[in-house]
């Protein structure tokens, strides 16, 4: 299978930025016919599995492979000892080892990989193995982490990160105090297309080619390269088509496992994760508790936060470490204060690692300071849409951490045309209505139902921040009227090789833009996640554009002795603002060959001081979301009818593909609103299935009304803010508020179970 | 793994008996997830779908014949639907579209989950389930066929060949709690049978213990408060203590599922609003 790499024109109009523009691998994949990461096959290939812990913390006492070598066509079985590199990986600390050699964290933790002729000959294999465990004390619960007496579990400690913030005056004391303790579950992100990997070992062991579903190659290269002893050049990374990511394919899973297969055995070696092994391939999002006391003067008006919050990193730690940064940071939400005293803590236990999930911290802010935000328009008697009105933040507004915001900020507008967006019609009177509560399960009547609205607003963090050297590189080259961009931007869904062919149509004037193989054969595009790429990769790719664009120009200006600066791109042609001079570009490029490389950066951030004090961010977007839903408040089922939502986006690219995110984040919000959680039982996954982790299904899916709030963001490079993590974040906080709103009850943790709404607390 | 696919039944029967460990296939919606987690490795697997006798009903005036190979996507509508119609009701919340293509009454039987969206609904309708091996035929009423989570009263040599129900004058209905509004597992079910032909009310619970669980305390105690060959009467005192004697038959567990205090609670709530509909 071949992934299609250019489309052909089919509208009449032309799709360059601001239009629908289909993407270049969409009719590929509702065809099935686009090639994921899981499709890829070699000659000669083996299969390769990876035997995991089934305890959440254990002393490794043997490990005996006898039985397994004489299944026939096991190939290799290696262990910690067979990691020729650095034990360990780690985004941000190295602190999660290849395979466990002593002691294992989590359950689910590698302990040994297998290559076989046959993905049945590997589960021979690995049931072969015989583990002998001492099974040991679990530490699952957070506060325990926290509490210096708890025996560390790691060498480097329990607590993967404490801040503080201290903000403006911490004695300030308002007119009205609220207080709430909130509690998030675990979610998982679920991606459809799972963990997948071919493995080419160069001859002799030289180096490796690693064909996977990632969502940053270069940073994969760089782990992948250390663990193995190779030097990064030695290890080539193609990305494999991505089905999904949101956050889990950030972290290393199964990259260095098949590396080291493949080069053990000298054949390629594929490895794939079932839908079961997945869930404790990745790290999912970070289950936390948060306790927030806000003071309002009388008019509403916020006049100090405090409180703390409490992220799980689970046995490693991952990005937990920006995580509770994003987390700390965004606590005030949307609004503005001078006053805050904050603490937070990502803690270390033997639950599954958690690390990047689209929101990436600020999700469980949101749901703490929105459920705040209720309770103080209770006190005060306001509105929840007046409360917020009133302290809506705007450009030029200072942060907890003394960061001016200088993005758009229009807030109170998002909030406004969210406000304004008409009511769903009334909850159908049909018993039995698959629209009610309980659906297909026929379990409500009209008359059980209660609506609800409620509503949550968010600020989000765009790019990397605290200091991170956060860049993408592009490259394009324009020759006969083509062009073909070249780049590293993992594409996990969102739609980055339909804007990167928009970007180019519009500065070049050219229809028809080739992708070249999006590899590490090209410097790095950073990460696709922090709602990063549309800004970075894009300004990389309309950077790259840009240059090729001058040099087009020089030369057109060079034949017919122009000034440069006189020529300009209007549709598909050069034309001279001064003259009669007009030329088609596919006319003008003939012949010639223009190659340039752009390496975009963002402007620098700072490290956050230990009052929490810093320009730790980049730029920030906003949102708002109002839901309705309806209760059957006696079975405690839940129907989100609609969400009605303004974002805050910059320049709308491309309509089609915002509306994209905004739908995809909308469901998955609610998901974690009314159903998704991996179930964890001091240390064990009780549910790693879809059959009872529960993802919303078009019956779930509400009615979305979405209005793009389009004011260009001037620090972005083509005006538009990231669109992809906002539209998951308030809208969670949002459904929990109209349930209770339906139902009356304080509802302080999410998702929402049934037993929450109807039965005593 | 053998496979065979026998087209008619007395060859599935033989070779079951050749094939004693044999894994009986039908709809494989249950085997397929056991396999595919790694749970379950047959050996050999005899598959039931093109046994065209299996997958034939008929529905007469005294009784309506199901083929254990009949899909649930056919009970959803038709025939089957108008005369059974807390049957279709059950049918419509298994699973997807491509589930309730697959996935049989047949098979229902076969796993016996109690989890099983079909089984309240045979319970309550007190059907029979028709197995027939070597030795020939055998009937087993429906409660005596479930003996527990996942076992049943088959016995190796036997293939379920139908199940046999009467119809009955009257309400029917079914519903079930799932954290979810469509293709999850039962947290809750309940089917409700108001039978006034035979004055009687039978009401069964699903997912709320290690078997399918007839509420016959509360059916014998609504049965002496009412005259059950007429409409129910809908006054609240009566409506609240029958469904607290329903719920109070349950037997639930804690798990990620649900909690058993939920789970009783649904039961009561389910009792109750499936007799009011009845006096609709």
């Amino acid at each position: 299978m071949k992934n299609a790499t250019s489309t052909t024109n089919r509208s009449t109009g032309r799709n360059v930025l601001g239009t629908s523009a289909l993407r270049p691998d969409g009719v590929a994949k509702t065809q099935g016919n686009f090639a994921f990461s899981s499709d890829f096959q070699a000659e000669n290939m083996l299969w390769g599995a990876t035997l995991r812990s089934p305890h959440p913390h254990a002393r490794v006492v043997s490990i005996d492979p006898t039985e397994a070598w004489k299944i026939a066509g096991v190939e290799a079985i290696i262990f910690a000892d067979d990691v020729p590199g650095k034990a360990t990986y780690g985004l941000i600390a190295s602190d999660q080892p290849v395979f466990a050699r002593d002691v294992v964290r989590y359950m689910g933790e590698p302990v040994a990989a297998v290559a076989a002729d046959h993905p049945e000959t590997c589960r021979r294999a690995l049931a072969a193995i015989k583990v002998v465990y001492e099974q040991l004390p679990v530490l699952s619960d957070m506060d325990a982490a926290i509490d210096p007496s708890t025996p560390a579990i790691h060498p480097d400690g329990n607590v993967i990160r404490h801040q503080r913030i201290v903000s403006g005056d911490p004695n300030i004391v308002g007119d009205v105090v609220v207080e709430g303790t909130y509690e998030i579950g675990m979610q998982d992100q679920a991606f459809l297309g799972l963990e997948a990997a071919l493995a080419y070992p160069d001859p002799g062991g030289a180096g490796v080619e690693l064909v996977v579903a990632t969502q940053w190659l270069h940073e994969d290269r760089k782990q992948i390269a250390d663990c193995l002893g190779l030097s990064p050049e030695k290890v080539r990374l193609v990305l494999g088509g991505v089905g999904g990511a949101f956050g889990a394919r950030e972290d290393i899973s199964l990259q260095v496992h098949t590396c080291l297969l493949a080069l053990r055995t000298g054949r390629p070696v594929k490895v794939q994760y079932s839908r079961e092994e997945s869930f404790f391939g990745h790290v999912h999002r970070h289950p936390g508790r948060i306790h927030l006391r806000h003071h309002a003067d009388r008019s509403g008006k916020l006049v100090k936060v405090e409180g703390w919050m409490k992220l799980d990193g689970g046995a490693y730690a991952s990005t937990s470490a920006a995580v509770l940064i994003n987390g700390i940071t965004h606590l005030q939400g949307p609004y503005a204060c001078d006053n805050a005293v904050l603490d937070a803590w990502a803690t270390r236990t033997n639950n599954p690692p958690c690390g990047a999930m689209r929101g990436f911290g600020v999700v469980q802010a949101c749901f703490a300071h929105e459920g705040q935000m209720d309770r103080l328009a209770e006190a005060l008697g306001m509105s929840p849409v007046d409360i917020r009105l009133v302290n809506a933040m705007k450009t030029g507004d200072k942060l907890f951490t003394g960061q001016v915001v200088d993005s758009v900020a229009p807030v109170a507008r998002c909030i406004r045309e969210t406000a304004d967006i008409p009511l769903p019609p009334e909850p159908s009177r049909v018993t039995g209505s698959l629209e009610l509560p309980g659906g297909s399960g026929r379990t409500s009547d009209p008359g059980h139902i209660r609506r609800g609205v409620g509503w949550g607003v968010s600020i989000k963090n765009l790019m990397y921040s605290e200091g991170f050297d956060d860049s993408a590189e592009a490259k394009c080259t324009l020759a006969d009227g083509v062009a073909t961009l070249k780049f590293a931007t993992a594409e996990v869904g969102q739609g980055f090789v339909v804007l990167a062919q928009q970007i180019a149509r519009t500065v070049l004037g050219v229809d028809t833009v080739i992708l070249d193989t999006i590899d590490t054969q090209i410097g790095s595009a950073g990460s696709t996640s922090a709602s990063r790429q549309t800004w970075m990769s894009g300004g990389a790719v309309d950077g790259a554009c840009r240059l090729v664009r001058e040099r087009l120009f020089e030369h057109v200006a060079h034949l017919h002795n122009l000034d440069p600066l006189q020529l300009v791109i209007e549709g598909t042609e050069i034309v001279d603002t001064l003259g009669p001079l007009r030329v088609a570009v596919a006319d003008a490029s003939t012949g010639l060959r223009i190659e340039q490389t752009f390496l975009h950066r963002h402007r620098a951030t700072e490290e956050l001081d230990e009052n929490g004090q810093g320009n730790c961010h980049v730029a920030f977007a906003f949102v708002a979301h109002r839901a309705v839903v309806d209760v059957d408040t006696d079975l405690g089922l839940v129907k989100v009818v609609q969400i009605a939502t303004a974002q805050d986006v910059g320049q709308v690219l491309n309509p089609m593909a915002l509306l994209g995110q905004i739908e995809g984040g909308i469901a998955q919000g609610l998901g974690l609103a009314v159903m998704e959680e991996i179930v964890v039982d001091d240390g064990i996954v009780r549910n790693p299935s879809f059959t009872d982790y529960l993802l919303p299904t078009a019956l779930d899916a509400p009615d979305v009304v979405a209005i793009p709030i389009e004011e260009y963001e001037p620090l972005a490079p083509l005006g538009a803010k990231g669109v992809g993590e906002p539209p998951c974040i308030s809208v969670t906080p949002a459904i929990v508020a109209a349930i209770r709103n339906a139902t009356g009850r304080a509802i302080m943790r999410t998702p929402v179970r049934p037993q929450d709404i109807c039965l005593a607390d | 793994m053998s496979v065979h696919v026998p087209t008619s039944l007395t060859e599935a029967i033989d070779l079951l008996v050749a094939n004693p460990t044999a894994r009986l296939l039908s709809g494989g919606t249950d085997t397929m997830v056991e396999v595919n987690f790694n749970r379950s490795k047959p050996e050999s697997v005899i598959a039931l779908r093109r046994i065209a006798a299996l997958r034939e009903y008929t529905v007469d005036s005294d009784r309506i014949v199901i083929g254990a190979g009949v899909p649930y996507a056919m009970m959803e509508k038709g025939p089957l639907a108008a005369a059974l119609p807390a049957l279709a009701a059950a049918a419509r919340t298994v699973g997807s579209p491509q589930i309730r293509a697959a996935g049989t009454l047949g098979g229902n039987l076969g796993t016996c989950s109690p989890a099983g969206d079909g089984l309240p609904v045979l319970a309550a309708l007190d059907a029979t389930i028709n197995l027939r091996s070597p030795r020939g035929p055998r009937a087993v009423p429906f409660a005596e066929f479930m003996t527990g989570v996942k076992r049943n009263s088959r016995a190796v040599d036997e293939i379920i060949e139908s199940v046999s129900i009467s119809p009955t004058t009257g309400f029917q209905d079914y519903a079930k709690v799932g954290v979810r509004n469509a293709m999850v597992i039962s947290v809750a079910s309940v089917c409700f049978v108001h039978d006034t032909g035979s004055s009687s009310v039978r009401i069964a619970l699903g997912a709320v213990g290690p078997t399918i669980i007839r509420a016959r305390e509360a059916e014998q105690w609504l049965q002496s408060q009412v005259d059950a060959s007429q409409q129910l009467p809908s006054h609240d005192k009566l409506v609240a203590e029958f469904a607290q004697r329903v719920a109070a038959a349950a037997r639930p567990i804690d798990d990620h599922r649900s909690t058993a205090a939920y789970r009783r609670h649904a039961i009561e709530v389910l009792a109750r609003r499936l007799y009011l509909r009845s006096t609709q």
